[in-house]
């Protein structure tokens, strides 16, 4: 009986949520997904109580419902001559604009690391260089060379979002075996062939966990991004409302990246399994 | 019908380092049309390099290797290659990674799985088609592996250990399938082993190899395989006193090789 629950415990369930193939647990929730619903309600609680003692000044600690009933407000009347929903599509269309990019550009230049190694002398030092460069080191070069408008924005998210693709995508095509590509060319294949019908679906689970980790660095990068000459974005409705010591807003908005982020995330490993079930089977 | 040919070849691998191997020294020998060749030694004396000289994969240092009398220059499907484990491609069923050989042709969906139908049948996996490839036990994979080279109708097969990894019972079914379809499609078949009992029942023709530097150091024509694929029972040919002098002769050269190569350590 202990035994049987030692097995069922903290371990046997996180392997579970790690393995992202189809051999899902069959219950709606998970051991893993009840502990993180208890967590999430024990820190609303927790702010809850903090506020409700009023341990900081409500003006520096709103209570949850506080926050709750500005929302309302902001999705009606807005904030800062946006509504809510205007400034999260911006934020949304910056982050997805900025992805997309630096999937076409990361796996590219992946694969041209792979393929040839005078891209990869090319690509590597540059990568590398800037890779470490907290993006809002090289915000006021990238407004400096590229101007305040919209493209200087996405330009400063994809950067950040652009080495995890890039990254993902070529360790992961490292790590194929020569026997594959030589069964591709066996077959009579051609080496655009073998690019397109093996290096590329054996990449792609590769690639989609770079793009979910990318994801991740992107919303970071966000709020830097939206720090100059914005009039509308999540980032620059926080940034705003620092400034005014709006503190409900500047929750609000914390609480609505986080939720942006979250739903691309589910989504992302969604299209991972759907795409790649195979991953963690070969 | 082509005849597969290695000529004095010689491989070294690390030319540029003070750390030369060579694979193969001086090995020279013919696969004729219908044969089932069989390279039988110790691990490091060449087997898989050999095999990939004939696929393309790899150039000779010296010598040549001709394949219905032109130089190998590359890969091509004239020859077939069924790999140790499998090289299957995970995110293909079953009946894609047979038919992939005829995508890359661009022949249209229906009509490659048709014919990888035929094939799936010929292996005894019927019924197999839709199953992803995570899905199947080691000997079924191998024999996806075979059924895949055989789709694209090669002159010849190229097995570089693909019983290697098998428990010994599907290894011994394997065997038996394996001269099934080599006796029903009339291919030459080149097929690397370490298993001495094997190697002497399938082989129309025994190559006896020798590690550091690779060699051959006996050829044997045998027709134990022949028997089988004639009708008698797989059990009948390996309990004839004739099969059991030949694979204790065959024993003899495997060991004496190899101690010479240590002896030359």
């Amino acid at each position: 009986m202990s035994e049987s629950r030692t097995l069922q415990s903290p371990w046997a369930g996180s392997l579970r949520v790690l393995s992202l193939g189809p051999r899902r647990a069959r219950g709606r929730f998970t051991y893993v997904g009840k502990v993180s619903v208890a967590t999430c309600v024990a820190m609303i609680l927790l702010w809850w109580i903090a506020a409700w003692l009023e341990v900081a000044p409500a003006m520096f600690l709103p209570s949850p419902l506080a926050v709750a009933a500005k929302f309302v407000a902001v999705w009606r009347d807005g904030f800062q001559d946006a509504t809510l929903s205007q400034h999260l599509f911006a934020s949304l269309g910056r982050v997805v604009a900025a992805l997309a990019g630096a999937i076409v550009f990361g796996v590219i230049l992946g694969f041209a690391m792979n393929l040839s190694e005078t891209a990869r002398g090319i690509v590597e030092p540059l990568l590398e260089f800037y890779r470490p460069i907290p993006p809002l080191a090289y915000l006021p070069l990238v407004i400096i060379w590229f101007g305040i408008g919209e493209f200087a924005k996405i330009l400063v998210i994809f950067l950040g979002i652009l080495p995890s693709v890039l990254i993902a995508t070529n360790d992961g095509l490292k790590s194929i075996s020569r026997d594959m590509v030589n069964a591709a060319r066996s077959l009579g294949a051609s080496r655009l062939q073998v690019v397109l019908l093996v290096l590329l679906p054996y990449a792609l689970p590769s690639i989609l966990t770079g793009t979910r980790i990318g994801l991740g660095t992107g919303w970071a990068t966000l709020v830097a991004a939206e720090l100059v000459a914005a009039t509308q974005g999540l980032g620059f409705m926080i940034k705003g409302a620092a400034d005014f010591l709006v503190t409900d807003v500047v929750i609000l908005g914390i609480l609505v990246i986080a939720a942006a982020a979250i739903v691309m995330e589910l989504g992302l490993r969604l299209v991972q399994r759907t795409l790649a079930p195979w991953q963690g089977h070969q | 019908m082509t005849t597969l040919a290695i000529r004095d070849v010689i491989v070294r691998y690390g030319a540029d380092s003070d750390e030369t191997v060579t694979a193969l020294d001086r090995v020279s020998l013919t696969i004729e049309p219908g044969s089932f060749v069989v390279a039988l030694g110790a691990s490091g004396c060449g087997k898989t390099t050999l095999l990939n000289l004939m696929a393309g994969f790899l150039r000779p240092t010296s010598g040549v290797a001709t394949f219905d009398g032109r130089p190998i220059e590359g890969p091509s499907s004239e020859r077939g290659v069924v790999f140790q484990h499998g090289a299957l491609m995970p995110w293909l069923n079953v009946i894609d990674n047979v038919a992939f050989g005829l995508r890359l042709k661009g022949v249209p969906r229906r009509d490659r799985h048709q014919r990888a139908r035929g094939i799936l049948r010929l292996v005894g996996l019927e019924g197999m088609e839709e199953r992803r490839i995570w899905q199947l036990s080691g000997g079924m994979r191998q024999r996806v592996g075979v059924a895949r080279a055989l789709t694209a109708d090669p002159d010849v097969l190229l097995m570089d250990e693909p019983l290697g990894a098998l428990d010994a019972l599907t290894r011994e079914q394997m065997q038996e399938l394996i001269l099934d379809i080599w006796a029903r499609t009339k291919k030459s078949v080149f097929f690397i082993t370490h298993g001495i009992d094997e190697a002497v029942f399938m082989a129309s023709k025994l190559l006896v190899m020798s590690p550091r530097p690779g060699r051959v150091v006996a050829s044997i024509d045998l027709a134990f395989g022949r028997q089988f694929t004639e009708g008698a029972k797989a059990g009948e040919v390996k309990a004839q006193p004739e099969f059991i002098v030949t694979r204790e002769r065959v024993k003899q050269l495997v060991f004496s090789s190899r101690q010479l190569a240590e002896g030359a350590l």
